[in-house]
């Protein structure tokens, strides 16, 4: 086996939008950590510039963003297009908000990965996101 | 503009893509070296020696204004477009191995600027400690042409004294009420220091702190380093620690010369070190780590002492 396969997950998470607090995304880094990820953390308002520009920098498998502003549909593929563009698309993006479902099953089709109502259990996004870094790992490596 | 980096170019072609500015290899390379594993090591002696980027060291305990002051200092030198690179390191957690690397929050004043490369690392508790990674990462954003490049970590530790060695300069930051921090710290932080900075001097508490500190560094024969009062959030007392910083580059030629060596040292031992202990634990098919495991239980049951448990351990060496 690789070493690089063994190596902690890194994943970027941030809330992006121009919306107030960010309690839940503080939450869900904190349990991220505790799940032994290395979580870079980068706060409010994150434009998706600066969110791939982050990510990009960190070298991270995932990105985790929470939204609640209602902008889902330009705010992920937004970061979805940054990513293709940096030739950096093995990078899960995952997140989120309150999105109804025909929104995450739009934004599915376009390459996004699961996208978690409020009040999913936080074991859930724990264990998806091993299981696809794992997968894309894999692929990268190949 | 970026193009995309095939996904395993050669040890050789990474290296040279690395020099010539391709950020996404850069970003790969540190994952590679902080990974501290084959294709790190093949990256690094591809890589060859590099340049002599001012290596910058940032400690000081939580909350004094690190990364708020790393950004204003970046800010700085950006001024005068140099390309700078900055390393943060926060503690890795010893129990889940996970870590929340906090430090870009303050500095997203740079979000967006090709000039600035920023990288979170977590310590990973890896052996032979901290420094190790952070000498290669450091390596690597030199090669690529930043400098300065600053390294960021929590001065609770070891860990300090371990980036002293890493870096050229070593500026430690306070704050006020960090004064009991000074109290504890007789042995640590002071003695590493070539800068001091007081930073958030806009609180209550700035000037006795100064008071204290200068009166616990004149008590030293050694050289007392400056003392600079700061206001990170606002660039207050920048100007200042960037001269300083930069006059230390230029003029201290000699004293650097030392510190290089030492660092090399300290680097070469870490390395072989590591490389013993490696070889040690993982000879013969794991009986070694088999053995280890049965003195474990005779030390912790009382039938064997630790210093015979080492012994018999090391007996196949001529130790
Ligand atoms: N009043 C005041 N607040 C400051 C100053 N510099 C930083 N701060 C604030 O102090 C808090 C901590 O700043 P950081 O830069 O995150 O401190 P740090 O030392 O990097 O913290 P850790 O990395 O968590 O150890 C933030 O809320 C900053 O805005 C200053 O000069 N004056
Ligand atoms: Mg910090």
């Amino acid at each position: 086996m690789n070493a690089l396969d063994q190596r902690p997950i890194r994943i970027l998470v941030a809330k992006a939008g121009l919306d107030g607090h960010d309690r839940g995304a503080k939450v869900v880094a904190a349990a991220l950590r505790d799940a032994g990820f290395e979580v870079i953390y980068t706060g409010l308002r994150q434009t998706p510039e600066m969110i791939v520009a982050a990510a990009l920098q960190e070298d991270v498998d995932a990105i985790g963003l929470s939204l609640h502003s209602g902008a889902h549909m330009t705010l992920f593929p937004r970061v979805l297009d940054l990513l293709k563009a940096a030739g950096a698309d093995q990078v899960l993006l995952t997140g989120g908000g309150i999105i109804p479902d025909a929104d995450m099953a739009k934004l599915g089709e376009m390459g996004v990965g699961r996208l978690f109502g409020p009040g999913t259990p936080l074991s859930d996004l724990v264990a998806y996101i091993r299981t696809e870094v794992a997968a894309r790992r894999e692929v990268g490596s190949a | 503009m970026d193009s995309p980096s095939p996904k395993q170019p050669s040890p050789e072609q990474h290296a040279a893509a690395i020099r010539a500015g391709d950020r996404r290899a850069l970003a790969r390379g540190l994952t590679l070296v902080e990974n501290e594993g084959a294709d790190g090591a093949a990256l690094l002696a591809a890589l060859g020696s590099v340049g002599s980027a001012h290596r910058v060291g940032i400690t000081g305990p939580p909350g004094a204004g690190k990364s708020t002051l790393v950004s204003a200092l970046v800010a700085a030198w950006r001024a005068d477009s140099r390309d700078v690179g900055v390393l943060a390191v926060d503690p890795s957690s010893p129990f889940t191995g996970g870590a929340l690397l906090g430090d870009r929050i303050r500095m997203l004043a740079h979000a967006d600027d090709e000039g600035v490369f920023i990288r979170s690392l977590a310590s990973r508790g890896a052996f032979g400690g901290l420094a190790a990674g952070v000498y290669d990462a450091a390596d690597l954003l030199d090669a690529a042409g930043f400098d300065p490049v600053l390294i960021e970590t929590v001065g609770v530790g070891q860990a300090e004294i371990e980036i002293s060695r890493a870096a050229d300069t070593t500026i430690v930051v306070l704050a006020p009420g960090s004064g009991d921090v000074v109290q504890g710290m007789k042995a640590g932080l002071l003695e590493i220091a070539d800068v001091l900075v007081v930073n958030q001097s806009d609180r209550e508490g700035a000037d006795a702190l100064v008071a204290a500190l200068q009166s616990a560094v004149e008590l030293r024969d050694a050289v007392a380093p400056p003392i600079v009062k700061t206001v990170a959030t606002r660039g207050e007392g920048l100007a200042e620690l960037r001269a300083l910083v930069d006059g230390r580059a230029a003029a201290a030629a000699g004293e650097l010369t030392a510190r290089r060596l030492a660092r090399a040292r300290a680097r070469i031992r870490a390395a072989v070190d590591r490389r013993r202990a490696d070889a040690f634990w993982n000879a013969a098919d794991g009986a070694q780590a088999q053995a280890l495991s049965e003195a474990a239980r005779g030390v912790a049951d009382g039938s064997t002492s630790a210093a015979e448990a080492v012994a018999r351990l090391l007996g196949g060496e001529s130790a």
